[in-house]
């Protein structure tokens, strides 16, 4: 135990550099994946057949590829086609987009669970359909979105882990790294899982708080 | 201000409306009454858009309805709508469903279309429920707010579909009383309702539909007291006389 302390006082700084690029991964792609998301969504329940099937298709294929392979596509494939990329840039856009498949599932889910009457209600008083959305359906889709959505910010966080096999130095790589020069697996791996469990906690948290008010209602 | 003309239309193979032609006059209280699947809400959404129709003519104050083009907004803001179930948005405030429309669609200024919602809530009985959420007011006070919420659109007419089928028999009066003193102030009115005191009291006209097909009209007293045809006899007794 006492080693265990004595290599940690050694090795949190660097794995903290590495903690530092998990949070740029995870939060750089949650927005991505936010944003892409909430297009597919709006798309697929627009009723304008084009955009309907074009969101469905991209939905599934996105779906049917591996986080992994969609890295290294972008990440080692792009360059070929001139679009040059970091590891770090790559990394968000890769997980931003391959999540973006989920995001935009629940989102729709949400928009769908919302009462048809009140769509009426907002036709019946002029809306068109981007400002019911935006006044009536939304605010209320997101109490129903919200659970899921923090599931979803937990699964990105440990997910963010694989931007290591295009060499993002993010925790998960920067723990490899020392583990291999010092061999010191127990306890480099140790530290590393306790990380993430540490930055999981608040998210949980958040997911019970998003849960105990979307029940209240 | 409403005409229909040889309206028809089906969901499916089902013909919900066999032609209807049917008009209503500036001012007017017209009641549809008729037993359930009758198609008595279907001609209500068809005159603003919320259903489309397959053949025949609507049009309101000669423009013609078309759910499928833009000018059914326009349509919609002079024709407004009162559901059964109200249809209130429960993440607003009474007030902020009244100005809802003011504010986004017709984009009146804030102080003002506040000031207006706040009086209309007064008028149908409610000005001390402003700032309450709907799913905290009983059923007949949110029909009421959605009745201030259709008026605050200062529309030409407003359809009521079943206006008090979904509430306790003790609040309908509240919500027939708000609706006769529209009625007394000359708003135009489409109402589908089982309320038959209602429609002998307040009702210009009457319109009595079964199977897709307007059966009998005539002046209210008249269709109610002496009705003409064996069908709304029938329907009449039962309505009236449910033993």
């Amino acid at each position: 135990m006492q080693k265990f302390f004595h290599d940690a006082v050694e090795f949190v700084p660097i794995l903290l550099q590495g903690v530092w690029l998990t949070i740029v991964v995870t939060v750089g792609s949650l927005l991505l994946s936010t944003v892409l998301g909430l297009a597919w969504a709006l798309m697929r329940v627009s009723g304008i057949g084009i955009l309907v099937g074009l969101s469905a298709a991209v939905i599934n294929v996105i779906r049917g590829i591996p986080i992994i392979v969609l890295l290294f596509y972008i990440y080692f494939v792009m360059p070929d086609f001139g679009i040059a990329l970091s590891a770090l840039q790559a990394a968000i856009i890769g997980l931003g987009i391959a999540y973006s498949a989920y995001q935009a599932e629940n989102f729709r889910a949400g928009i769908e669970a919302i009462d048809k009457g009140q769509i009426e209600a907002a036709q019946t008083i002029g809306m068109g359909w981007w400002l019911t959305m935006r006044r009536v359906v939304l605010p209320q889709a997101v109490r129903i979105i919200l659970p899921p959505y923090g599931n979803i910010m937990i699964m990105m966080l440990k997910d963010s882990s694989q931007a290591s096999t295009i060499t993002v130095a993010e925790l998960a790589l920067q723990g490899k790294l020392i583990a291999s020069s010092t061999f010191k697996n127990t306890s480099v791996f140790t530290l590393v899982a306790l990380m993430y469990l540490t930055m999981s906690i608040p998210l949980i948290l958040l997911v019970r708080h998003f849960e105990n008010k979307a029940n209240r209602k | 201000m409403i005409e229909l003309r040889d309206v028809h239309k089906s969901f499916g193979k089902v013909e919900v409306l066999k032609g209807i032609t049917a008009s209503v006059a500036k001012s007017e209280v017209v009641c549809i009454i008729g037993p359930s699947g009758s198609g008595k809400s279907t001609i209500l959404r068809c005159i603003n858009g919320l259903e489309s129709y397959d053949r025949g003519e609507i049009s309101v104050e000669g423009a013609r309805v078309d759910s499928n083009d833009r000018s059914i907004v326009a349509i919609r803001t002079q024709v407004s709508m009162v559901f059964q179930r109200f249809n209130l948005f429960p993440h607003r405030t009474a007030l902020e469903n009244v100005i809802e429309g003011p504010l986004y669609v017709k984009k009146e200024p804030r102080e003002q279309a506040i000031a207006r919602g706040r009086a209309l809530l007064a008028q149908v009985g409610l000005a001390d429920k402003a700032e309450v959420h709907p799913p905290k007011l009983s059923g007949g006070q949110q029909q009421r707010v959605a009745i201030a919420r259709a008026l605050a659109m200062q529309p030409k007419a407003i359809l009521f579909d079943e206006p008090t089928s979904a509430l306790d028999p003790e609040l309908v009066g509240d919500v027939l009383s708000v609706m006769r003193k529209l009625a007394d102030d000359g708003m135009t009115m489409v109402v589908v309702t089982h309320e038959m005191g209602f429609a002998r009291d307040v009702a210009d006209r009457v319109l009595f539909i079964d199977g897709g097909v307007i059966v009998e009209q005539g002046a209210a007293k008249s269709v109610l007291n002496q009705p003409q045809h064996p069908r709304t006899q029938d329907f009449l007794r039962r309505v009236l006389h449910p033993l």
